[in-house]
């Protein structure tokens, strides 16, 4: 019996260490040596850290990481501030058939590969899209205008594709809230803002914290949406890491870059869990 | 008793059936084939394989990606690859991804002789020959000439006249050319790391001037196309062949010969250092530079090929346009890139990155 137990407990997580172990523990120390190597001639490396001290040593590419982490960052905010909302009403207000249809909703957009979302948002925004046409059809501008090619570009394309992503742990944490708990608020002399903050967030916390963390990860290791949107100013640093292994041939340099943004995201995401007072065990449940 | 005899006549069954198994191999080949879009058109793979019973997966990339999925593989996964004949002696010393080619196995009187010659000697590293020339073509400029007739040159691509409506890559090219245009002389200092640095160094402050006026960087062909089929820019730094396209649509958007020289490459067949169907790979070379061959690919792609007598037979539009982009003169003010020498891509790319972040 103790003996079935235990193959069974092997068989089970099996399919776990598989996975971990072959998809992202060895890749993971293959890389890590690639980014300890430093290349002194033609074809010859020997081990340093000369790759790390290059990534401190020039400030364009600290500046880069700052900008991006800024920018998922702020990505992080903005789609919180809209999927709140959103997620409260599907979860609380909309009954019945409406709260699956606004649901499905919000899925439909990835039924289509990000790439073709971007493409749309391009098509919208630039000189000559659509937006602009309109604005000079209705009168509003008297020349064409570009929304392409900049910061803002991107920003809401990286809102658009990590919507989903915080949605649905908010509706999920939401769902879980007894009205009565709401209505009891209102009873005891409440308005919507205490309501707001007392009941409603403290109890969509959990959602809040992962729904976020999902969506600045994303943001930071996104390469297709800022390489598309972006202007000749925009460069996120998962490009800079694209172009270290694919144009420049330097393996060594772009394995350090994946490293210290695998990094520097864990520190800003545990510093963020920490600022706020969370932990990902409560979070987690 | 029997099973004995059942278990025999299994065994050789399966005996004859690895036999033709590896019969078949050896006279049709599945070719893994790394090239550009264009360079392998689908009628010219039915033919071939019609021809030669070989089957043909293509796989469409451009240099740099090409030499970084090789060197992935230490050279595995593809058995004819087509980096340019610039890229070649480099990444071989470096990574070791290629195998030498047997040109007795080449029909070498189907390619233009000099260009042959050329490549060769540009693809040799120890005494051994990596690479004989495909498509060749140029980065030039592509003006719509109604809107910006004063850029003729690559730094014309400054000029306050079209502020605002110019793109170009923020690649190796643009800095060589912007280098020839600034009356430098860059492929001449590539042996020397310290004046090449020095060039790129002028080209950087050059380049970080300019970028108020540059609209975007592109990256992709279509992008380039679609920003100049729609007058969002009016004049750009990009391949040949996609001003020939536009003219085909709007008369005034051209290719224009840079008065510093147009950037000849040349792209080649080199074989992946681990390829399987080396046969296969011989057999679509010598396939795909007979004459009538090569201008079919020359339709496709828009670029002339290195085979013997093909430019005949390509259609007349295609070479009005080309010569009337490049003129004789212009043709012999051609800068046809030499190898880049290990470890230069470097340099290049601190450059770049510092263009691009520059505010």
């Amino acid at each position: 019996m103790q003996a079935g137990a235990k193959l069974g407990f092997i068989l089970l997580i099996s399919p776990l260490v598989l996975w971990l172990g072959l998809l992202i523990v060895i890749p993971h120390v293959d890389m890590f040596l690639v980014s300890i190597r430093e290349r002194i001639g033609v074809g010859q490396y020997q081990t340093s850290f000369a790759n790390y001290m290059a990534f401190f040593g020039e400030p364009l590419y600290i500046i880069t990481f700052i900008r991006t982490a800024m920018m998922s960052i702020l990505a992080t905010v903005i789609t919180l501030l809209i999927g709140f909302p959103v997620a409260f009403y599907i979860a609380k207000i909309a009954k019945g058939r409406l709260q699956s249809a606004l649901f499905l909703l919000c899925l439909v957009p990835f039924w289509v590969s990000e790439l073709v979302r971007t493409f749309g948002w391009m098509i919208l925004l630039r000189e000559t899209g659509l937006i602009s046409k309109f604005l000079q059809w209705s009168g509003l501008a008297d020349q064409p205008v570009e929304m392409l090619y900049n910061d803002v570009a991107i920003m809401i394309g990286l809102v658009y594709t990590s919507m989903l992503f915080m949605v649905v742990p908010l509706i999920t944490t939401m769902e879980s809230l007894d009205d009565s708990v709401i209505e009891a608020g209102y009873d005891l002399g409440g308005n919507g803002a205490s309501v707001l903050r007392e009941i409603i967030i403290p109890h969509a916390m959990p959602g809040i914290v992962s729904g976020s963390i999902v969506v600045f990860m994303l943001s930071l290791g996104n390469y297709l949406t800022p390489t598309m949107l972006g202007g000749k100013d925009s460069l996120w640093f998962t490009e800079l890491i694209y172009s270290q292994f694919i144009v420049r041939f330097n393996w060594e340099l772009g394995a350090a870059f994946g490293f210290m943004l695998l990094f520097l995201s864990s520190v800003i995401v545990w510093g963020t869990l920490k600022l706020t007072g969370q932990t990902l065990k409560s979070t987690m449940g | 008793m029997t099973t004995k005899k059942t278990r025999a006549a299994l065994f050789l069954s399966a005996a004859s059936f690895a036999a033709l198994g590896l019969a078949g191999a050896a006279s049709a080949d599945t070719l893994r084939l790394l090239t550009w879009g264009g360079y392998a058109p689908e009628d010219v793979v039915a033919m071939f394989e019609e021809e030669t019973g070989h089957s043909v997966e293509v796989t469409l990339s451009n240099n740099e990606e090409m030499i970084a999925k090789l060197r992935a593989t230490a050279g595995g996964g593809f058995d004819l690859a087509q980096p340019s004949q610039d890229r070649i002696a480099g990444p071989q010393e470096e990574f070791g991804i290629y195998k030498p080619m047997d040109l007795s196995m080449l029909d070498e009187s189907q390619f233009i002789a000099s260009m042959l010659e050329a490549t060769k000697a540009n693809t040799t590293v120890g005494g051994d020959i990596y690479g004989v020339p495909h498509v060749w073509g140029t980065s030039a400029l592509v003006v719509n000439t109604a809107a910006a007739p004063m850029v003729k040159d690559y730094t014309d691509l400054c000029s306050p006249d079209v502020a605002g409506k110019v793109t170009y890559r923020l690649k190796r090219p643009t800095l060589i050319g912007f280098a020839y245009a600034m009356g430098l002389d860059p492929f001449a200092a590539y042996g020397d790391e310290a004046a090449y640095q020095e060039i790129l160094d002028a080209v950087e402050a050059k380049l970080i001037e300019c970028k108020a006026g540059v609209k975007t960087y592109w990256s992709g062909g279509d992008e380039l196309l679609n920003l100049m089929r729609s007058g969002e820019t009016v004049a750009s730094m990009a391949w040949d062949t996609g001003g020939w396209k536009l003219n085909a649509e709007n008369a005034d958007i051209t290719t224009v010969a840079p008065a510093a020289g147009a950037l000849g490459w040349i792209d080649t067949f080199v074989l992946p250092a681990k390829g399987q169907a080396d046969q296969a790979a011989y057999d679509w070379i010598n396939f795909v530079m007979k004459p009538e061959v090569a201008a079919m690919i020359t339709d496709a792609v828009g670029n002339f090929t290195a085979s013997a007598g093909a430019d005949e037979l390509v259609n007349d539009e295609l070479k009005a346009r080309f010569q009337n982009t490049f003129p004789p003169e212009a043709v012999d003010n051609i800068k046809w890139y030499p190898p880049v020498p290990a470890g230069l891509e470097v340099l290049e790319g601190a450059t770049l990155d510092r263009v691009q972040a520059a505010g």
